[in-house]
């Protein structure tokens, strides 16, 4: 069965210059190891292939649990010469949420 | 020396509510309210403000902020601790002791300075996000680096009311008074490191107390249009519980403190500040009444050698224009427009942007979804070295009245400066940090 990531997890993105921070945390944790099996670092750059340019790191917190995604070259340059509509980045939570994974 | 003090968060970025603050003060029961009030962004801007008027240069909502706040800070005792100085430190100083004065209040200031480091960056210094010397980024306007707990500390030390810094690491400003409250050990990293994460869940004052989670239906929060900013009851141990004033609106509960512990967070066991490498990764997070959050376990390495500098550039001017379609096919009618605005102008600027709003403005793609929307915004974007060739972009979007798609309504154009951001590090010891007092 396929599921959206926003009905399993919460997420908030963040800026530091060109790179991107995305937050996913479940709301059960119990469903902490199956985002660990399915939302890996590859998987996150293809889903948010039109919007990352460069790599994506994955760092696990087991103990909050929650995941967090640090993308480079994501926001166009960043917050002040971007000529994007969100320069900071910061509706980019509910790109992540788009996401879907088999469970 | 106390046991446990209390710490507010009342602003968390220059353009936030007053209100919560005045609460906070007024009702918080407070022994420190901290405003942080400067962005990457802001201190760029606040350069340029200087340049134009030496007696400006710091925030610019610092009256406002100070007129509310000062007569229940006296009143009450509460110490206040803010980066409004921005770019000017001294002025805003002066300010607040001029806005004292009318009040008839007696008030004694601190201005912590020392950040200004643009004469001593000769521009040749790599950028972190290029490796390429700064200066090739444009016109170097402003260098300020982050100071830490170290800079803030001889200003607490003083009688100040009122302490002031310019460019500081955000969590410093929390650090600082538990180390000079409980008088906390600089090299005790983790230490440090724990009051890095209280100073981290602060920081963006009302985000911890639900605002930017709301997500109605499933991320329900109360009464966000009296949203309260939180504040931490923090023991001389470090163990720190986090609330908000009874009455408020909003939330605080292990789901908003997750959000903000890792907002703009790179590698959660490595958080660099000048104060210490801090270690997200062991915190404990537990509810503990309603609203009511302990925070435990952050951890930390010894701090840096070198402090971050964000330098500001000169990077042009941006021309935008807006205008809108509705009805049946809007999006066909908008993106015909987009194309004849892109043969128009693409030769002229390198960086140019032609979104839809209402389609894929946001997250650049709808990840396949695309039903037809009832009205789309085009928005077109570009870049150019003068403000008169970047007005092009707004004098074509608002050409397409009579020369483009049928039924183009409510055009609108801007120009606007860009001041643009690199980093590059600086070795610490060649920061000197000053604190003057000013009494009213």
């Amino acid at each position: 069965m396929k599921t959206k990531l926003y009905d399993l997890a919460h997420s908030r993105a963040g800026d530091k210059g060109n790179t991107l921070t995305l937050s996913l945390i479940p709301y059960r944790p119990e469903d902490y190891p199956i985002l660990c099996a399915k939302v890996t670092a590859e998987a996150v750059k293809q889903h948010l292939q039109a919007i990352v340019a460069g790599d994506i790191t994955r760092y696990e917190l087991p103990n909050l649990p929650a995941l967090q995604f640090v993308c480079q070259q994501a926001l166009t340059g960043g917050v002040t010469t971007s000529l994007m509509m969100d320069t900071h980045g910061k509706s980019l939570s509910y790109a992540l949420l788009e996401m879907e994974i088999d469970t | 020396m106390k046991e446990t003090i209390r710490i507010g968060c009342g602003a968390g970025f220059s353009g936030d509510r007053l209100e919560p603050a005045v609460i906070l003060a007024q009702q918080g029961q407070l022994d420190y309210l901290v405003l942080e009030c400067l962005a990457e962004r802001t201190i760029a801007l606040a350069q340029k403000r200087k340049r134009q008027d030496p007696a400006l240069g710091y925030d610019p909502l610092l009256e406002r902020r100070i007129e509310s706040l000062l007569p229940h800070l006296l009143d009450k005792r509460v110490r206040l601790i803010t980066n409004m100085g921005a770019a000017n430190p001294l002025a805003a100083a002066e300010k607040i002791c001029a806005i004292a004065r009318q009040m008839k209040l007696s008030v004694t200031v601190a201005a912590v300075t020392g950040d200004d480091v643009f004469d001593q960056l000769s521009g040749d210094e790599p950028a972190l996000e290029t490796g390429k010397p700064l200066k090739e980024s444009g016109s170097l306007v402003s260098a300020n680096a982050y100071l830490g707990t170290d800079a803030i500390l001889p200003a607490l030390a003083t009688d100040a009311h009122i302490i002031l810094t310019g460019r500081v690491a955000d969590p410093s400003l929390f650090v600082s008074p538990l180390v000079h409250a409980f008088d906390w050990s600089l090299n005790d990293a983790n230490q440090i490191g724990q009051g890095t994460v209280i100073g981290h869940l602060l920081e963006c004052a009302g985000q911890l107390t639900g605002g930017y989670f709301a997500d109605p239906g499933r991320k329900d929060i109360p009464d966000m249009a009296h949203l309260g900013h939180p504040f931490a009851d923090v023991s001389k141990d470090g163990i720190a519980v986090f609330s908000k004033v009874a009455g408020t609106g909003g939330l605080l509960n292990v789901a908003t403190a997750k959000e903000q512990l890792l907002y703009e967070v790179m590698d959660p066991s490595h958080y660099l500040t000048p104060d210490v490498v801090a270690d997200f990764t062991q915190v404990r997070l537990e509810e503990v009444g309603l609203n009511q959050v302990k925070a435990t376990g952050g951890k930390g390495q010894t701090r840096p050698d070198t402090l971050k500098v964000s330098v500001g550039y000169e990077a042009g001017f941006v021309g935008e224009g807006e205008i809108s379609y509705a009805g049946s096919n809007a999006l066909g009618r908008a993106q015909l427009a987009g194309a004849i605005i892109e043969k128009r102008l693409r030769d002229r600027f390198t960086d140019l942007r032609i979104d839809y709003i209402g389609s894929t403005s946001v997250h650049r793609t709808a990840f396949g979804h695309y039903p037809e929307p009832y009205e789309i915004r085009l928005r077109v974007a570009g870049r150019a070295a003068t403000a008169k060739e970047a007005a092009l972009v707004g004098e074509e979007v608002e050409a397409l009245y009579t020369n483009g798609p049928a039924g183009g309504g409510g055009a609108r154009k801007y120009v606007h400066e860009v001041v643009g951001i690199v980093s590059t590090l600086i070795d610490r010891a060649k920061i000197t940090s000053n604190v003057t007092v000013l009494n009213a």
